[in-house]
C-alpha cells in the first residue's frame, strides 16, 4: 500500500523527519520504504489558463494559445496537444522554467510564430510514464499558482508493506493511530459532518448469511451531476497510491478505502431491481465482473444479488451491468463489513485479487461501515453534487467488546525480562487498549474492534513489547534444558560419508527436486514419478524418482564449459508413488566421465571404466563393505553388461553401471557416464569394530594360475576357495587377468592369490599342500578351472 | 732395506690416491695386502732372519702396512662419499613437478554452509531432526496456526501435488510439529532442542528466489523458556557464524506460528558500500495453537522457534551475489568452495 506522507500528517503529525517516522514504522513491525513524489520538482511551472486557443496559421496540428498565468501580460504559446482549448487550465512553463527532467524552457519559435513558454503533459511534469495531452487542471484552479504548491509536490510516497495480522494499518487512520501509539501522541481524527437527509429513497437489503456478512449499510444518493469531475487534490492522492481514476463516485470509494480502511462499492441505483441480498450464489448463476471476466457461480460465493440475481461479488469486486458510468446519476452505495474468509473463499477459488478483497481478507474494522458511508457522502455532495436518502442498515456492529486476560507473571516470563505494571497498562493504553486489574495481578483488557489480530494472551505480550521495544529486552545466557539424543555408533554421519567421496575427488552439486519428466521417464520407466500440479516449467515437472536427473543435466552444462573429466555427486530424497503411497527415499549418486585420471604429467590417460567407479563405491561402503555383493543385473538405464545391483545381504543398496548405449543416442549424448545410486539409510550403517586376536604364527602365500571359462565371475572363484579351504585359508585375492593367445577360446587365466595362516600353530607344508590340492579340485569341479601350464 | 721399505710405501700411497674407483682400490689392496701381496711377502721373509733384526725389521714393515691400510682406508671413503655425491647427483628430481594421482574434490557450499550452521547450534545442544519434504496440509500449514484462508498461505507460493492433496513443504517448521507429536505420542515430554535443515520449496522464480532452496529451523520448548533465551542463541549464533561480535537488531514481525514474533537483521557492509541493517532471520515464541494441535499444553510450556534461509547466509559469508549460481551447478563456481 502506497500512502502520501503530506496525507498522514493531517492525521497525526510527529515532530520528525520522514525518515525518523519510517524508522519508528520499522521498529514498530512495518516493513517501509519512503520515496520522494518527484525527485526534482518542477521550477517555474504554474498554473496556466489558455484564454484564447486558435489554429496555427502554418500547421494543421499546432495551436496558438493565449495563456493567463496570472500576470497582467498573456503569454502566447504554440501548443501540439489536442486537448488544448480555451477555457481550459493546464501546467504551463514560463521561460526560464526547468522540468523534472532538467529540460529547460526558452523562448521560441514554431513554424514562424513566437512561443513563450510550454503547456505541459502529466509525463513532462514526471507524474506520469506515459500521458496524452495537456494534463488538465481543475477549472477553479488559480492561474499563476506554482504547480508544486498547487499539487502539493513536495511530498513523499510511504510505500508500505504490512504483514498479514496488521490489516488495521491499510490506511491513512490506520497508519495515524499506529504512529500515535509509537509516538505517543494524540492523532487529529478530522470531524466529518453527517450529510443532511432529504430524499425518502431506500432499497430493502436483506443478509441471509449474518456469518458472512454481519454488518450492511447503504444509502441511495440521486440527481448526481454526471459532468462531474474527480478534483485535482483527490486525483494526486490516488496517484500517489498508485490507484487509476476511473469515475468520480468510484475515485471517491477509493479514496475513502485508502482515508478510513473500509472498502466500498457504488451500484448504479438505476440497475437494481427489488431488494438486494447478501446470500451465496447458487450453481448456475453468472456475473460479469467490472475487469471482463464472467464468472459461473458453484461453490456458495458471497455475492450481492437483487431480484434478478447476482449485482457482486462480496468485499472481491462489482459486477459490470449494475457498476456506475459516465451517464450514472444515481448511486446506491454500499459500505458493509465481510467476513475476512468469506471473501478470501472466493477470491482464491476465482484467482481474484482486489484492493477491496486484500482488506477485508485481512480483517475490516466492523464499526466502521457507518462513518465511511458519511464519509462518502459527504465528499460526493461535495463533488458530485445530488440528493441524499436515508442509511439503510441491516446486520449490526458487534454489541460487545473483545476482551483478552493477561496475567503480569506471563507476560515477565514469556518475555524473560519484567515491565512494570504501570508501564504494561500505559503502553497498552496508547493502542487504544483499556485495562481493568482483576485480582491475582491481571488485567482485563478491551481491545478496540480493529485489532483483529489481538485475541489472545501472548498477542497482547507481544504488543507490549513491541511498543516496549525488543531491543530493551536484554539477551541473558541461560542454561538450557537438554534431551541429549543416543547417537547410534554403528551411523555414520553423512558428512563423514561424503568426505570421502570429496577425498576422492567427487565434487557434490544441488540439483532442483523437479525434473524433466522425458529424461527422468527414459532413465527410470519403471518408477512411478509425482508430478507437480503447477509446476513453474515444463521442465521442471515432475519431483525426481532417481538423481540422475539432475546429475545428467549438471554434467552437460559443465560439458558445454569446457569440463571433460567430472566427477560429480549429490546427496538428496528421491520421491516416487508406491502404490498411491509418496515413498521419499534419502539417495546418494554419482556420475562419472572422462579420463580414469586428471591429465597430468606422469600417467597414460585412459577412460574411467567401471571398476575405478566401484572402487569409489566401496570406498562409500566403508569397513561392512564385505557385506555387499555386487550382483550382475539388468536396469533399463544401465549397459546389460556393464551394471550390477549392489545388495547388502538381500536388501537392495543400489545401482552401477555404465549408462545404457541406447539413452546415450535417444537423449543424443556425447559419450556414456558412469553413474551409480545408493540407498542412504541402508548403507548409513556400518558395525561397530570388535577386535579379533592376532596370529602369531608366519602365513604362507601360494599362487594358482587358473583357465577358466569368461563366464565365471571373479565373486565364484573366491567363494569356491574359500569354501573349500576352511579354516586355513585366510584370504583370497586376484591378482592378475589374462585374456589372449594360448588360451583355449572363451577362456581367461586368473591369477590367484592364497594366504594360509592360523592362530594356534605354523602350518606344515603337507598340511598347505592338501589344502591347496582340494582347492583346485574343488575349482575344477564346480567351476572347471584348469591349471594353467 | 729402508730405503726399499719407504719406496714402497711411496709406491703404494701414489698408487692408492690414483685409484679411482672402489674396484681399483680393491686391486691395491690384493695387490699389496692380499696372500700374494707385495706386504705379505716382504712378511714372509721374517721368517729367515735372526731375531734382532726380525724384530726390527718386522715393525717396519708392520708400521708400511698399517699406513698403506689407512691410506686404503682414507681413499676408500673418500671415493665413496664421491660415489654417493654422484649417485645423489643422478637420483636428484623436478621437485617443483605436481604429485600424481586425484585431487580431493569439494562440498557444495550449501552443504558446506548447512554443516557449519548445524555444528554451531550442536554445540549449542540443539539436535538435528530431519522429515519429509513432501508434506500434508496439516504438517505444512494447519498445525501451524495458517489456517486454509488465512492470508498468509498464498496459492502463489505453495507448490502442490497429487491434486492439492499434498504440498512440498514451504519452510522446515513441519519437522517441529512431527518432532513434538512424536515425543507427546511416545509420552515423553520436552524439553525438545532440535533443528531441522533441509530443502524447501516455493513456487517463485526469479533473480531473487528459487523455487527450491534451503532452511534450518530451531525449535526450543520446555518450562520457562523466555524471548530473552531466544536473543541470546541467536546472538551467539549470528557471532560466532560470522566470527565476529555481530550486533543484531530484533524488530517486530509476523509469522502465524510464533507470537511475539520478531525478524533479526544484521548491520551489515557490502563491499564498497555502506553499512545496512539486513534481515536473516525470522524467530518468535511458539504460538499456544501450535502446542495445542500438537498436544503439548500451552500453560506449562513454553518455546522459542527461528528459522533461516541458508542461501542467504551463505551469499554472506563466501560473497556471492546470484542466487542462481547455487543450482547451476558451474564446477568454477563450485571449485572455489573446496
Amino acid at each position: 500500500m502506497k500512502l502520501s506522507e503530506n496525507w498522514l500528517r493531517e492525521w497525526v503529525n510527529p515532530q520528525a523527519t520522514i525518515n525518523e517516522i519510517s524508522d519508528r514504522l520499522v521498529m514498530g513491525g512495518l516493513e517501509l520504504e519512503v520515496e520522494p513524489v518527484l525527485e526534482t520538482l518542477p521550477q517555474g511551472v504554474v498554473v496556466g489558463r489558455i484564454v484564447k486557443a486558435e489554429r496555427h496559421p502554418q500547421a494543421d496540428r499546432l495551436q496558438v494559445c493565449e495563456v493567463d498565468v496570472g500576470q497582467p501580460q498573456k503569454l502566447q504559446i504554440v501548443c501540439g496537444a489536442a486537448n488544448a482549448r480555451a477555457g481550459m487550465n493546464a501546467p504551463c512553463a514560463v521561460v526560464g522554467a526547468r522540468l523534472p527532467d532538467g529540460m529547460e524552457i526558452k523562448q521560441a519559435q514554431l513554424r514562424g510564430v513566437d512561443s513563450f513558454g510550454m503547456l505541459c503533459s502529466a509525463k513532462e511534469l514526471g507524474l506520469a510514464e506515459k500521458s496524452e495531452g495537456l494534463l488538465e487542471l481543475d477549472a477553479d484552479a488559480k492561474p499563476g499558482t506554482p504547480i508544486e504548491q498547487y499539487l502539493g509536490l513536495k511530498d513523499n510516497v510511504l510505500n508500505l508493506e504490512i504483514t498479514p495480522n496488521r490489516g488495521d494499518c491499510l490506511s491513512v487512520l490506520g497508519l495515524a493511530r499506529e504512529l500515535s501509539a509509537l509516538y505517543a501522541i494524540p492523532m487529529k481524527r478530522p470531524n466529518f459532518p453527517q450529510a443532511v437527509v432529504v430524499g425518502h429513497a431506500q432499497v430493502k437489503v436483506e443478509i441471509e448469511d449474518l456469518q458472512s456478512c454481519p454488518h450492511y449499510t447503504g444509502r441511495v444518493i440521486t440527481k448526481l451531476n454526471p459532468k462531474a469531475l474527480t478534483p485535482d487534490w483527490m486525483r494526486e492522492r490516488l496517484r500517489r497510491s498508485g490507484i487509476r481514476c476511473i469515475h468520480p463516485v468510484v475515485d471517491i470509494t477509493n479514496y475513502v478505502m485508502l482515508e478510513l480502511g473500509q472498502p466500498m462499492h457504488a451500484f448504479d441505483s438505476g440497475k437494481i431491481s427489488g431488494q438486494v441480498r447478501v446470500r451465496r450464489a447458487r450453481a448456475g448463476e453468472k456475473l460479469e465482473l467490472l475487469n471482463g471476466e464472467t464468472l459461473e457461480f458453484d461453490h456458495g460465493e458471497l455475492i450481492i444479488a437483487d431480484d434478478h440475481g447476482p449485482l457482486a461479488l462480496a468485499g472481491v469486486m462489482g459486477g459490470q451491468e449494475s457498476g456506475v458510468a459516465t451517464r450514472t446519476t444515481g448511486i446506491f452505495l454500499e459500505s458493509a463489513c465481510f467476513a475476512p474468509t468469506a471473501v478470501a473463499a472466493t477470491a482464491r477459488r476465482h484467482k481474484l485479487a482486489s484492493d477491496s478483497c486484500y482488506r477485508f481478507e485481512r480483517g475490516v474494522d466492523p464499526n466502521l461501515q457507518r462513518s465511511a458511508l458519511e464519509r462518502a457522502t459527504q465528499l460526493i455532495l461535495q463533488i458530485c453534487g445530488g440528493e441524499v436518502h436515508p442509511v439503510i442498515t441491516a446486520g449490526r456492529p458487534p454489541a460487545e467488546p473483545i476482551t483478552v486476560r493477561l496475567r503480569q507473571t506471563r507476560l515477565n516470563q514469556l518475555l524473560g525480562h519484567e515491565i512494570a505494571e504501570k508501564d504494561v497498562e500505559q503502553l497498552l493504553s496508547r493502542l487504544g487498549i483499556t485495562t481493568r486489574h482483576e485480582l491475582g495481578g491481571a488485567w482485563i483488557a478491551r481491545v478496540p474492534s480493529y485489532r483483529y489480530d489481538l485475541r489472545i494472551e501472548p498477542d497482547l505480550i507481544e504488543e507490549v513489547a513491541r511498543l516496549y521495544g525488543y531491543d530493551r529486552i536484554p539477551a541473558k545466557p541461560y542454561a538450557a534444558r537438554l534431551a541429549p539424543g543416543r547417537p547410534s555408533e554403528a551411523a555414520r554421519s553423512l558428512t563423514r560419508v561424503q568426505d570421502v567421496l570429496v577425498s576422492r575427488g567427487w565434487q557434490q552439486i544441488v540439483s532442483l527436486s523437479f525434473v524433466e519428466p522425458g529424461l527422468q521417464g527414459q532413465l527410470n520407466p519403471d518408477a512411478r514419478g509425482i508430478p507437480l500440479d503447477n509446476p513453474i516449467a515444463d521442465t521442471l515437472s515432475v519431483m525426481r524418482t532417481t538423481l540422475w536427473a539432475g546429475l545428467i543435466p549438471a554434467w552437460l552444462y559443465n560439458r558445454q564449459r569446457q569440463q571433460n573429466r567430472l566427477r560429480l555427486f549429490e546427496q538428496g530424497v528421491a520421491f516416487a508413488d508406491v502404490d498411491g503411497q509418496i515413498v521419499e527415499t534419502s539417495r546418494l549418486a554419482g556420475l562419472a566421465v572422462g579420463a580414469a585420471l586428471p591429465e597430468q604429467w606422469s600417467s597414460t590417460t585412459r577412460p574411467t571404466d567401471f571398476y575405478d567407479l566401484k572402487a569409489d563405491v566401496v570406498a562409500l561402503l566403508g569397513s561392512t563393505a564385505g557385506e555387499y555383493r555386487f550382483e550382475k543385473a539388468e536396469h533399463p538405464a544401465l549397459h546389460p553388461g556393464q551394471s550390477a545391483r549392489i545388495l547388502r545381504g538381500e536388501r537392495a543398496a543400489g545401482w552401477i553401471g555404465a549408462l545404457h548405449p541406447k539413452l546415450v543416442r535417444t537423449l543424443d549424448l556425447p559419450e556414456a557416464p558412469l553413474l551409480f545410486e545408493l540407498d542412504w539409510e541402508v548403507i548409513r550403517d556400518t558395525r561397530v569394530p570388535s577386535s579379533q586376536p592376532l596370529s602369531e604364527f608366519p602365513s604362507s602365500r601360494r599362487d594358482l594360475a587358473l583357465v577358466v571359462p569368461e563366464t565365471v565371475s571373479a565373486d565364484a572363484l573366491i567363494a569356491c576357495a574359500k569354501a573349500s579351504g576352511e579354516n586355513l585359508l585366510q584370504k583370497v585375492f586376484i591378482f592378475d587377468i589374462y585374456r589372449g593367445e594360448n588360451l583355449p577360446t572363451a577362456c581367461k587365466s586368473v591369477a590367484l592369490g592364497l594366504i594360509f595362516n592360523d592362530y594356534s600353530r605354523t602350518l606344515t607344508l603337507e598340511e598347505i599342500d592338501a589344502s591347496v590340492t582340494r582347492i583346485i579340485s574343488q575349482l575344477t569341479r564346480e567351476l572347471g578351472a584348469v591349471i594353467r601350464q | 732395506m729402508s730405503e726399499q721399505l719407504d719406496q714402497l710405501l711411496n709406491e703404494a700411497k701414489s698408487a692408492i690416491d690414483a685409484a679411482s674407483d672402489a674396484r681399483a682400490l680393491e686391486q691395491l689392496r690384493v695387490d699389496y695386502l692380499g696372500k700374494k701381496g707385495r706386504v705379505t711377502e716382504l712378511l714372509k721373509q721374517l721368517g729367515g732372519m735372526a731375531p734382532d733384526e726380525r724384530k726390527s725389521f718386522g715393525e717396519r714393515v708392520n708400521r708400511v702396512k698399517e699406513a698403506v691400510v689407512s691410506a686404503m682406508d682414507e681413499r676408500g671413503s673418500t671415493l665413496e662419499q664421491a660415489e654417493l655425491a654422484r649417485q645423489l647427483a643422478a637420483d636428484s628430481i623436478d621437485v617443483t613437478l605436481p604429485g600424481r594421482g586425484v585431487s580431493p574434490g569439494g562440498l557444495h557450499p550449501i552443504a558446506r554452509t548447512v554443516q557449519r550452521i548445524e555444528q554451531l547450534f550442536n554445540e549449542l545442544g540443539f539436535e538435528t531432526v530431519e522429515g519429509p519434504e513432501i508434506e500434508d496440509d496439516f504438517h505444512n500449514f494447519g498445525a501451524l496456526n495458517i489456517p486454509e484462508l488465512h492470508p498468509a498461505r498464498s496459492m502463489q507460493d505453495t507448490f502442490y501435488v497429487r491434486n492439492g492433496q499434498n504440498v512440498l513443504r514451504t519452510h522446515t517448521s513441519p519437522v517441529q510439529i512431527r518432532t513434538m507429536k512424536a515425543v507427546v505420542e511416545s509420552g515423553r515430554r520436552p524439553p525438545i532442542r532440535i533443528i531441522c535443515p533441509g530443502r524447501v520449496y516455493r513456487s517463485d522464480s526469479d533473480r531473487t528466489h528459487s523455487p527450491m532452496f534451503h532452511q534450518v529451523e530451531g525449535l526450543y520448548v520446555a518450562e520457562n523458556v523466555t524471548f530473552s533465551d531466544l536473543k541470546y542463541d541467536l546472538e551467539t549464533f549470528l557471532s560466532r557464524f560470522f566470527e565476529r561480535d555481530v550486533r543484531a537488531l530484533f524488530r517486530p514481525s509476523y509469522f502465524p506460528f510464533v507470537e511475539p514474533g520478531a525478524d533479526v537483521h544484521i548491520r551489515w557492509a557490502d563491499p564498497g558500500k555502506g553499512e545496512r541493517w539486513l534481515e536473516v532471520l525470522g524467530c518468535g515464541m511458539v504460538h499456544p495453537k501450535v502446542f495445542e494441535a500438537v498436544g503439548l499444553d500451552p500453560e506449562r510450556y513454553t518455546g522459542f522457534a527461528f528459522g533461516m534461509g541458508v542461501e542467504r547466509f551463505a551469499m554472506l559469508r563466501y560473497g556471492v551475489d546470484d542466487l542462481r549460481q547455487f543450482f547451476n551447478n558451474d564446477l568454477r563456481f563450485l571449485e572455489q568452495f573446496a
